[in-house]
């Protein structure tokens, strides 16, 4: 083992000592005074022993031109990929050259990467040979805050966790929240500026994901910018994604912050059942109904965990698609034209804005034993990334892949969703939403005008934005 | 050549035509059954070709996999008699079958 593997399992040990440590503690201590005590702890341990090996903070440098690189110096970890826009070209190159790609020396240490759609869903589908086990995402959980969370855990534990939130987003309840969410799309929509630029991202996309997450938690209202906030630093971690944030202490304050307003949400929810309420269909109110989560909050790395996957979940990706989807539009303006003749598409636009924009660019897995794929052996322990940005612009599978087309045959194949047992639970509410905020549009404005560049989030994970200056026109009456 | 019966929530029936050896996942999507969204192609990896077959068929459309348990686990809509549409390889022994389509896919 190398030292920085070494560190990280002996690392990975203590968490599991600890874990076990928190939950015994969790029916006598508040959970959030538990999450600073850990913060104490960690940050006591560094001062010891040093931190653990990780990438640090990562510095903007220009990307380099994938035709300079030797294909084993390919490295698709790099954060600002996305941001410069060179991700197109890297995963090409990939797929055309090397579809079963190792990579030695990232920051994030050694990685395979699989980039073209039919591998891709080969390891997705194939769950026994790839596990989620102990994170989804390129790099490693911070330090002393190891957080569960089903997306994460394989079965049989994954099917019985899921199902017992699943019905929170499930068709049948969506068909009720129509009539709310449309309503919330459309007052959003009326207050925005017309004729002046704004920036969209904000105003729009961060608006409306985070009443939508507020409403499915039966969050405090005046509170929702918590959830967004919480949800930007936990997917912006420098140590998991790549992303901007490498400050440690804040991401405890943080979790510290959401177990206090969670525990204070599910002792409210417990006393209102109590007292003889009807159960609601909001995720917290499901865990408290589901047989082996009725205790989570016994053990709050799992309770944490969970919370934190439903909330980021569903945050930067339909943030990201509903401001993908304005931009794909104005880099397609004959699809605009295509879409304003034609409301009924808007259906099929929506899988084609999630297609294009992908806004989450992967999921990791480790393998269970050694497998072959395209001659390569990928070893027992290894970490594989699935590339969904990659696979989604596979020519292989999609005709001229890189046009935006709203009336694409074969768009529902996307693979943003992911395949198999963990495949995305809220895709229904997705698709929901983002046909409301385009039906909602169409109504309201002749032309959504992107003005100026848009900005780009630092991530190897999440593709989005965080600037995107639009100027409205209304509809003519 | 044979006939089978889908059946919308709504109770929209759609007669179609078949060959032995075609699923009933590709069969509804060849005749523009809506409600079938068949988003993987057939990989048993999507779940959103789940139809629950008549009680009287449900012995003929063959025996239920490891793969296709797992993902029909995962809807919330799920019957006695679900089935994956695109795990049932129709045979002659189907001719008449009749299938249920659910509100919702997941």
């Amino acid at each position: 083992m190398t030292t920085q593997t070494q560190g990280i399992s002996q690392s990975l040990t203590m968490e599991a000592i600890q874990t076990k440590a928190v939950n015994a503690a969790a029916r006598v201590v508040p959970m959030h005074w538990q999450i600073l005590t850990l913060k104490a702890l960690v940050s006591a341990k560094k001062k010891i022993f040093g931190a653990r090996p990780g990438p640090g903070a990562f510095v903007e440098a220009p990307v380099p031109d994938i035709n300079t690189l030797a294909i084993e110096d390919v490295d698709v970890s790099n954060p600002f990929l996305y941001r410069q826009g060179q991700w197109g070209a890297y995963f090409k190159r990939l797929r055309d050259e090397a579809p079963v790609h190792y990579q030695e020396n990232s920051p994030f240490g050694k990685f395979w990467s699989v980039t073209r759609y039919d591998d891709i869903l080969f390891v997705d589908k194939n769950h026994e040979l790839f596990s989620s086990e102990p994170i989804i995402v390129l790099g490693n959980t911070p330090e002393g805050l190891p957080m569960e969370m089903f997306i994460a855990m394989d079965a049989p534990k994954h099917d019985v966790q899921r199902r017992s939130v699943q019905d929170a987003v499930a068709p049948r309840n969506l068909k009720e929240m129509e009539g709310l969410i449309r309503e919330r799309t459309g007052e959003v929509l009326d207050s925005l500026p017309l004729g002046t630029p704004f920036n969209w991202v904000p105003t729009v996309s961060k608006e409306l994901t985070g009443r939508m997450l507020a409403t499915l938690l039966d969050f405090p209202y005046e509170k929702r910018n918590k959830l967004i906030h919480w949800s930007d630093r936990f997917a912006g971690t420098a140590e998991t994604a790549g992303g901007e944030f490498t400050d440690d202490s804040e991401l405890f304050d943080c979790a510290a912050d959401m177990a206090r307003e969670f525990s204070l949400l599910w002792h409210d929810k417990k006393a209102r059942l109590a007292a003889g309420e009807a159960p609601s269909f909001d995720l917290v109110s499901l865990l408290q109904q589901g047989e082996d989560t009725k205790d989570m909050i016994n053990r709050p790395m799992e309770f944490l965990g969970n919370l934190a996957l439903l909330i980021i979940g569903g945050n930067d990706t339909t943030r990201n698609s509903m401001s993908g989807g304005v931009l794909a539009l104005n880099q397609f303006p004959e699809e605009f034209a295509k879409l304003k003749a034609n409301p009924q598409l808007i259906p099929n636009m929506v899988s084609e804005i999630i297609r294009w924009q992908t806004p989450l660019a992967h999921m990791r897995r480790i393998a269970t034993q050694d497998v072959e794929m395209h001659g390569q052996t990928i070893k027992k322990g290894d970490r594989v990334v699935m590339w969904y940005a990659s696979g989604n612009r596979d020519e292989r599978k999609f005709e001229n892949p890189d046009q935006f087309i709203i009336d694409r045959q074969d768009v529902r194949n996307h693979i943003s969703f992911g395949y198999g047992i963990h495949r995305c639970m809220g895709n229904r509410l997705a698709e929901l939403q983002l046909r409301i905020l385009w039906e909602e549009l169409l109504k309201r404005f002749d032309d959504i005008e992107v003005v100026g560049e848009p900005e780009r989030v630092q991530s190897n994970f999440v593709r989005g934005y965080s600037e995107l200056m639009v100027k409205l026109t209304p509809k003519q009456q | 050549m044979g006939k089978i019966t889908f059946i919308e929530h709504d109770n929209t029936e759609h007669v179609t035509e078949f060959e032995a050896g075609t699923t009933l996942m590709q069969i509804a999507v060849d005749n523009a059954v809506p409600g079938i969204d068949g988003d993987c192609g057939g990989e048993c990896a999507c779940g959103t070709c789940h139809m629950i077959v008549a009680d009287e068929w449900f012995g003929k459309t063959g025996s239920i996999g490891d793969a296709e348990e797992q993902m029909l686990s995962m809807t919330p809509e799920r019957a006695q008699t679900s089935r994956l549409g695109c795990q049932v390889k129709t045979t002659a022994a189907m001719d008449g079958l009749t299938v249920h389509l659910p509100e919702f896919q997941m």
